[in-house]
This record gives structure tokens, C-alpha cells and sequence, in this order.
């Protein structure tokens, strides 16, 4: 699959370089070079300096030929318009969404987006850690 | 009318000050507290310090009831956002965004806002309508349907000077509408119309074939 992805931050890297060890094609789009850093010494796909929510760059980067789009810099507004771009403009297959705002995210994907909160995933999986470390304390008790 | 501003820079802060004065209910969501200090000291209780993306703020706001929206910050995402909130949950009739890349234009229209202002494109019509060599003006562009109103004059020089419309071959999707002489006149173009240097020409087009219909009025 060929895959682009938006923002290389930690997660961006991350995706990046997973995918890449999977066999696909990874482009990942960054405006700050320093970001590039991130990525491993082995990482074989393409890493572009652009900005992901630029029609114009992100043809430049092939997003017409890419099967999966993915947004995942530090701004919500910024993923939501990119991914609305690569759904809207390039008709891209799949897009993907990360929207940390659970309200927005509610929202973006009622209006058909495929959307990830983090915040909402995040608090979910404390929220059992916590009750769970609360059941075991009580049970030596017991 | 109740109009909500996003963003309380200095093109919000321009419009809440017309708006204000022409007798409108206004109000201004601005992030920083140091610009809704500063409209606040100055003109009232019509800044209120939000992130104009977020539902809960604009619900806060009363947008339910808002007739207008108009998003100014100056990152065209934030700007996308905030129209969107605004119309797919609260149901504003008009949206208004302005555009920092006028790219976004169709973008933006395709995702629910209904005007989308571009600073850009508006410095480039008045320079294209300054400059009598460029012979080619655009009036108004129908985004949706691709077509663009163009003004086009008859230079002197111009090999179509003389000929009638319907020695013209014009390009597929374009018409003439409408031929205003060089004394005002004004004249509705039958194959018949001869064309006269100074003649200005309102035409339909698209945006593809703008190019060969400038080059045919031309007679190149």
C-alpha cells in the first residue's frame, strides 16, 4: 500500500517506520526538517518537507496515488483540513483523523470521517487501569 | 441581526467596530486575553475569550440563533473549522471564512461555507481590472459549477475587430452574454453583431477553456 502521513512527531515517526518494516510505501510530510530526525536510520520511504494542508504540495507529494491517508500533527484543525482535502479533493480511499477534541472528533465523524481521539482512548484505558488497581488493592484485604 | 466573529485581529476587530455601529448584535471569540482585554476596554462586553472551533464555546455564545458567521483568524484551517462547527451544529444560514490561500476556495465551499473571502484574489482583480493591456478580467467565478464570468475588451490591434460573432469559433462551454460598446452602450450578441475596438465583452466560461477564449477574442 502506498501511505501518507501527516506530521512527524512521535506517533507520525512511529507509523512511519512500522509500516515501513511492513513493506509499504510510507511518504511522511513534515514542516519542520528537524522532525525527520525521528525517523530510524533504516527507514526506507520518503520523508518531505510540506505542508499537509497546501493542495498544491501535497499533489506534488503524490498524494494522488496514495491508498491511505493519515494526519497526525499537533493540531486538530490542521489534521481535519488536510484529511478533508485528501477525501474531498484527491478522493483519496482511506483517510484516517487523529482530533484530540472529543467534541470536534463526535462531530467530523458523524459528518464521515474516520476519526481517532486519543483523549478519549487514553482516559478510557487509565480509567480501567485505576478501577482495576482498585479491585486488587481491596482483595489482599480480603 | 446577530453576527458572530471569530478571531479578534485586526480585520475582526475592523468589522466588529462597522458592524457595531450600523446597529448589529455582535459579538467577537477571541483565544487571547490580551486582544478581548483591549476590545472589551474599548467598546463593551462583545469579546468573548473561547476557541471559536470548539462547540461547546459557540453553544455558550447562543450561535443556535446567530444569523451570520464569519470566521477571521488568520490560519485558514481555524477558519474552516469554525464554519463547519458553526453550520453543521448549530445551523448558521451563512458562513463566511476568509481565505489566507485562495486554493482552499473550492475546498471550502464543498465543506459546508457559503462565502469564502481571499485578500489575494481580490488585489488580483483589482491590479487585472487596473491594467488595460490584460485583456482578459475575471468578474465572478461559479465554484461549484466551474464556470468563471469574464470581461474581455477588443484591443485596437485586435485581428477580431470587424468580424461578427459568429465569425468567432468559440471554445466548448463559452458564450457571449452581453457587449458593451465604447460609448456605453449596451448590446445583447447576435451572430450578426459586428465587433468594434473598445468593445468589452461579458462572457461565460470555464475555468479550462478561459485561455482559448481569451485567445479567440484576440484573434490570435
Amino acid at each position: 500500500m502506498k501511505v501518507m502521513i501527516m506530521g512527524c512527531g512521535r506517533v507520525g515517526a512511529r507509523l512511519a517506520a512500522l509500516l515501513d518494516e511492513d513493506g509499504h510505501e510510507v511518504t511522511v510530510l513534515d514542516i519542520d526538517a528537524y522532525a525527520f530526525h525521528r525517523l530510524p536510520s533504516s527507514f526506507r520511504g520518503t520523508a518531505l518537507l510540506a505542508n499537509g494542508i497546501d493542495q498544491e504540495a501535497l499533489k506534488k507529494a503524490g498524494i494522488e496515488e496514495c491508498d491511505v491517508f493519515v494526519a497526525v500533527t499537533q493540531g486538530d484543525n490542521r489534521n481535519v483540513m488536510a484529511c478533508q482535502i485528501a477525501k474531498h479533493i484527491f478522493n483519496v480511499p482511506r483517510v484516517v483523523c487523529r482530533i484530540y477534541d472529543p467534541l470536534r472528533e463526535e462531530m467530523y465523524r458523524a459528518l464521515g470521517l474516520e476519526t481517532i481521539s486519543p483523549t478519549k482512548i487514553i482516559a478510557q484505558l487509565l480509567r480501567e487501569k485505576v478501577e482495576k488497581s482498585g479491585s486488587q488493592e481491596t482483595e489482599p484485604e480480603k | 441581526m446577530y453576527i458572530i466573529i471569530v478571531g479578534g485581529g485586526r480585520i475582526g476587530y475592523y468589522l466588529l467596530k462597522a458592524l457595531l455601529n450600523e446597529g448589529h448584535e455582535v459579538l467577537v471569540i477571541e483565544r487571547d486575553p490580551r486582544v478581548c482585554k483591549v476590545i472589551t476596554d474599548e467598546l463593551g462586553s462583545v469579546c468573548y475569550r473561547g476557541d471559536g472551533c470548539e462547540a461547546a464555546v459557540l453553544a455558550e455564545v447562543g450561535t443556535g440563533r446567530a444569523d451570520i458567521f464569519v470566521a477571521v483568524t488568520g490560519d485558514d484551517e481555524d477558519n474552516l473549522v469554525a464554519c463547519q462547527v458553526a453550520k453543521h451544529k448549530h445551523n448558521v444560514p451563512l458562513t463566511i471564512a476568509r481565505l489566507r490561500n485562495p486554493q482552499n476556495a473550492l475546498l471550502f465551499k464543498k465543506l459546508g461555507v457559503d462565502v469564502t473571502i481571499s485578500t489575494t484574489n481580490i488585489i488580483l482583480e483589482a491590479i487585472e481590472r487596473a491594467i488595460p493591456t490584460h485583456t482578459l478580467t475575471h468578474l465572478l467565478t461559479i465554484e461549484e459549477k466551474g464556470l468563471v464570468i469574464v470581461e474581455v475588451k477588443i484591443a485596437q490591434d485586435s485581428a477580431t475587430v470587424g468580424k461578427m460573432v459568429k465569425d468567432l469559433t468559440l471554445p466548448a462551454g463559452s458564450s457571449l452574454v452581453l457587449i458593451i460598446s465604447h460609448d456605453g452602450s449596451v448590446r445583447t450578441p447576435a451572430p450578426n453583431t459586428v465587433l468594434r475596438a473598445g468593445d468589452q465583452i461579458i462572457a461565460v466560461t470555464t475555468k479550462d477553456a478561459e485561455e482559448a477564449l481569451r485567445a479567440t477574442i484576440r484573434g490570435l
